[in-house]
């Protein structure tokens, strides 16, 4: 696995966000900013668009750290704060699961 | 094309007819084939398990970027009625049979969507409309198989991904060999059109939901020999 730290995560978390917005019309693209609220109370995706972001997420954890993740797992789909709340609180569970991957 | 379950009867034989149509075939079966075609590749994995599928189709996305069928033909079945059936045996055709085409669906459409275009096969069974006894665990598993075919129609639609199933009747295959022969004549006796299935009627029906013209048919179940 390449060099992990907190920050490549979070790039590569805006990227994916950039990549979900390239599938949508203009006036439906998510705000890139970490402070991004992805779902729930105020969020800017439905339930549809979360999956979507996480496939790509997924896709690009895969291509850039050879590493095969699931987010929805039965964890975070159990944790009282979810991990899919906002762009930091998914980029901390990435890294989360990488560093599992990696003892 | 991506097909489970390819070592032997209904699997081998869409293995054989899908490579001779042109389409890049990718199987697997618990064990090796004794036999190789050219523009096949075959895995050995057990389809219940989660970590096996997700690294397979990570390596179909690493060499072929993309994936246009999945065919769920794996399965399992066990005569037994139902005060005499192992929870053990229970379990290995839920899994085989309801767990494993929920893996492989799931993992092929997060490929196939890409492409906004997909097709997914699913197998039933005539066990579940009539309630063939002896059969009880094996028919709730297909009937099972029914539902989520269904479902997956509607949550796979915005994909460009169609979901079917088909039925067949008895077709002579290792899975029938074990049923009593007055069993499979009784059984046939009840179909519309009264004979075996040919494994080209499967392959019929198969070819039908794949055409690029069945893109507006999704979440339907198709049995053979007028059975409904």
């Amino acid at each position: 696995m390449d060099k992990l730290d907190k920050t490549a995560v979070a790039h590569l978390i805006l990227r994916a966000l950039q990549e979900f917005n390239s599938h949508l019309p203009a006036d439906q693209h998510v705000p890139i900013s970490s402070d991004t609220v992805l779902f729930g109370h105020k969020g800017n995706l439905d339930s549809l668009g979360l999956v979507n972001l996480i496939l790509l997420v997924e896709e690009q954890v895969a291509e850039e750290f050879s590493v095969l993740i699931t987010l929805a797992d039965e964890r975070a789909l159990s944790l009282k704060k979810s991990p899919f709340h906002n762009v930091t609180s998914l980029s901390e569970y990435v890294y989360l699961l990488l560093m599992e991957q990696q003892r | 094309m991506f097909i489970t379950g390819t070592r032997k009867g209904i699997g081998r034989y869409l293995v054989e007819y899908y490579t001779k149509k042109g389409f890049m075939v990718i199987g697997c079966s618990r064990r090796t084939t004794e036999y190789t075609l050219e523009n096949y590749e075959h895995y050995c994995i057990d389809v219940t398990d989660e970590k096996s599928i997700v690294k397979l189709f990570a390596e179909i996305r690493d060499k072929y970027r993309h994936l246009d069928i999945m065919i769920n033909n794996a399965g399992i079945g066990s005569m037994n009625h139902v005060l005499l059936t192992p929870v053990s045996i229970a379990d290995k055709i839920l899994k085989v049979n309801v767990l494993a085409t929920f893996l492989c669906s799931r993992e092929a459409a997060k490929l196939m969507r890409h492409a906004k275009h997909g097709r997914i096969i699913n197998f039933a069974s005539v066990a579940t409309p009539l309630k063939i006894e002896g059969e009880a665990v094996y028919a709730a598993s297909k009937a099972a198989v029914i539902n989520l075919t269904q479902l997956l129609a509607y949550e796979l639609a915005p994909y460009g991904i169609t979901v079917n199933a088909l039925g067949p009747t008895p077709v002579r295959t290792d899975l029938v060999a074990s049923v009593p022969q007055e069993k499979t004549e009784s059984l046939i006796s009840r179909q519309a059109i009264k004979r075996w299935a040919e494994f080209s009627d499967i392959t019929n029906i198969i070819d039908f939901f794949i055409r690029p013209e069945s893109e507006f048919i999704t979440g339907q179940v198709l049995y053979l020999g007028g059975v409904s």
